[in-house]
């Protein structure tokens, strides 16, 4: 059904620019699959959290000093002076764990059901650059207050690229404008910090865009087969996902309200002291995996290309996993391996929290171990050797099958 | 489900401030204490606070700044104005330059902020041995476990073990990393005399002067949780109403 209206000003527009055609097409009729889960809520929610995080960041930049004799100082005048600024400022601090959470969810969801494979590659490409994207975002945002750990993070962080082979230096003064992190440092860190949510947004239209060429996969992971297997995306899955989107606020608000710090590291109401390090800096909760990997190679440029390289094997994840079958529910094999990875996964963030000794060294290894066989041996050799359990016929077919008792059979069956 | 979820995050909150313990060095795990403002209906305790403002005042301050603190934010204490006025006029500060170029003095007023005993750090260090009194004003969020902590700590202090050997210049306290810490025990027993009668015993006088503290950390506290008891209400409500409205919808679709 195309758009349609009486309006004679939106017809004389819309003649010219369609964008309420356009609006129509893809919020309002766009027809998606009619089995979707509430594991189908988390794409919106991610981008709701980026709408979040980028209204609050532009009102906090507007009482923000990036300059590192005023940037604490001016963190404390937004948590006591401006009109809600404590408001605002927990938003944004919270809403960046909230958005990790959510994107988390989104990713794993992505893997149990096959969301990566023909023909969403490049749909998961996107994906994929958009959480490298976020992890700088945060990662620079993580500095700004000019904490205790805004700082020690920085000079890690920054000092990772030094392992780099011949540039690795050069790098690290480029990061740091300077020879150490500095005010230079927190200039190009705010300038970058505000920039990269807009190629967000941007890469998040791309994502969009791919997403609609050819729809969301669903959990039975099989091509919808006519319009029976489809229903509109308005009024059904706007209301779906709006009910979401208030169960996700309410968790929200409870962070944001009851414990606004318990997130974050007490270290960062410290004012930044370039004399004095920490006893432990550990980088915010949703790096924390990716720095056990780091930590648990014994060499320097070793753990920085696998910390790296666990997500830019992601690139991979479309040829690496050789199974036809798209969603998980229909693989057995595959299932228990894929939950002894959410389980690695697990085991890495909290690995990651401890000092890098004893058994959460010993456990980060073995961890990090597995987290590259899933992807380079696991999944290629199941997909050959697994017999997966016969598809369903269509999506209809166990939505519908036949009446009351149809969801238990059906499943069993298939 | 609600209790679950307070379990559950209690349960995190608890192995994050262990887990920073543990960090900081070899200290003794803080008491747990009740607090006014603690749980989602938590407010200050207006004279607890008052009192604790009277110890950073009298004791505190001999030594360590409030630096982000405004006398005028005394008035959320339930100070008067005229109060809040006579406690600023109570010091000097320098302002200028004046018209002839010259720096002067000044009693405080109620937009002052609160005055730094010291000039600058390195004044400080200089009369304290060459250690740093931090800044109080938001010690109460900066520390892991923090009201625990600072009421730990502030009475914590005791005679070392026989075999623990204190060098001279610091104290023994088994709350503060490595337990050797350089403040010699700031409270006695009635260093200061309530004028509301309460006896100033080192155990209430902690007890105040953490309440003040928490609160010059966490000014808005009071507003965070009566707003935030609003807002999930308000949430409750509304994700009811789209959720009734899914249903409505999704009726013709199973």
């Amino acid at each position: 059904m195309a758009f349609q209206t009486n309006n004679r000003i939106i017809k004389w527009i819309d003649y010219r620019l369609p964008v309420f055609s356009f609006a129509h097409h893809s919020l309002i009729e766009y027809p998606t699959p009619k089995n979707l889960s509430y594991w189908w809520n988390f794409g919106s929610l991610a981008g709701i959290m980026l709408v979040v995080q980028i209204v609050t960041g532009i009102v906090l930049a507007m009482h923000y000093t990036p300059h590192v004799d005023h940037a604490f100082a001016s963190v404390e005048h937004i948590m006591r002076n401006v009109n809600y600024g404590w408001l605002i400022r927990y938003m944004h601090a919270n809403g960046a764990s909230m958005f990790f959470i959510v994107v988390f969810i989104h990713i794993f969801r992505g893997l149990y059901y096959g969301s990566y494979k023909s023909p969403r590659e490049v749909l998961w490409f996107l994906g994929v650059i958009i959480l490298l994207l976020m992890m700088a975002t945060a990662f620079m945002g993580y500095v700004l207050p000019w904490g205790q750990m805004s700082f020690w993070g920085a000079t890690v962080i920054t000092n990772l690229f030094s392992a780099v082979p011949y540039v690795g230096d050069s790098i690290v003064t480029l990061l740091w404008g300077g020879f150490s992190v500095d005010n230079p440092t927190l200039n190009r860190f705010f300038s970058l910090h505000y920039l990269l949510p807009f190629v967000i947004v941007g890469v998040v239209a791309l994502h969009l865009v791919a997403l609609h060429q050819h729809g969301s996969g669903n959990p039975l992971g099989i091509d919808r087969k006519g319009p029976q297997d489809s229903i509109p995306f308005h009024p059904y899955y706007t209301v779906k996902d709006l009910f979401g989107l208030g169960v996700f606020f309410i968790f929200f608000a409870f962070w944001l309200f009851y414990a606004p710090n318990a997130l974050g590291h007490p270290d960062n109401y410290i004012p930044a002291n370039p004399l004095v390090t920490p006893a432990h800096i550990v980088p915010e909760w949703y790096f924390l995996p990716f720095y056990a990997i780091l930590r648990a190679v014994p060499d320097k440029l070793g753990g920085v290309v696998l910390m790296f390289g666990s997500i830019l094997i992601l690139f991979l994840l479309p040829w690496l996993d050789t199974s036809r079958v798209r969603s998980g529910r229909f693989r057995p094999i595959f299932k228990q391996f894929f939950w002894v990875f959410v389980l690695a996964c697990l085991a890495l963030g909290w690995a990651g929290a401890q000092p890098p000794e004893g058994l959460p060294l010993a456990i980060s290894r073995v961890a990090t171990v597995y987290y590259f066989a899933y992807f380079l041996v696991i999944l290629p050799l199941v997909g050959w050797f697994e017999r997966p359990r016969p598809l369903p016929a269509s999506i209809s077919e166990p939505v519908l099958g036949a009446g009351k008792m149809a969801a238990q059979p059906a499943r069993e069956k298939a | 489900m609600r209790k679950f979820m307070f379990a559950a995050v209690a349960a995190f909150l608890s192995g994050t401030f262990a887990l920073a313990a543990q960090a900081a060095g070899e200290q003794d795990p803080a008491p747990s204490r009740s607090w006014s403002f603690s749980g989602p209906f938590g407010t200050y305790d207006r004279a607890a606070a008052q009192r604790g403002f009277q110890v950073y005042k009298e004791v505190c301050a001999a030594c360590h700044s409030v630096k982000y603190l405004a006398y005028r934010n005394l008035r959320d204490l339930g100070f008067s104005e005229a109060e809040v006025k006579a406690i600023a006029a109570q010091y000097e500060v320098t302002d200028g330059p004046n018209d002839d170029g010259e720096m002067f003095q000044r009693p405080a007023v109620p937009a002052d902020r609160f005055k730094s005993p010291f000039a600058n750090d390195k004044a400080a260090r200089a009369a304290n041995g060459g250690a740093l009194p931090p800044d109080l004003s938001l010690i109460a969020k900066a520390r892991p476990n923090g009201a625990n902590y600072l009421h730990a700590l502030l009475s914590g202090y005791r005679e070392p073990p026989a075999d623990f050997a204190v060098p001279e210049g610091l104290h023994y306290n088994p709350y503060f990393a490595g337990k050797r810490i350089a403040m010699a025990p700031p409270l006695n027993a009635d260093a200061v005399t309530y004028a509301d009668g309460t006896q100033a015993s080192v155990d209430q006088m902690a007890h105040d002067v953490t309440t003040f503290l928490m609160w010059a950390a966490e000014p808005k506290l009071e507003d965070r949780h009566s707003l935030g008891f609003k807002v999930i209400l308000f949430l409750i409500v509304l994700t009811g109403l789209f959720y009734a409205v899914k249903r409505k919808v999704w009726a013709d679709v199973h």
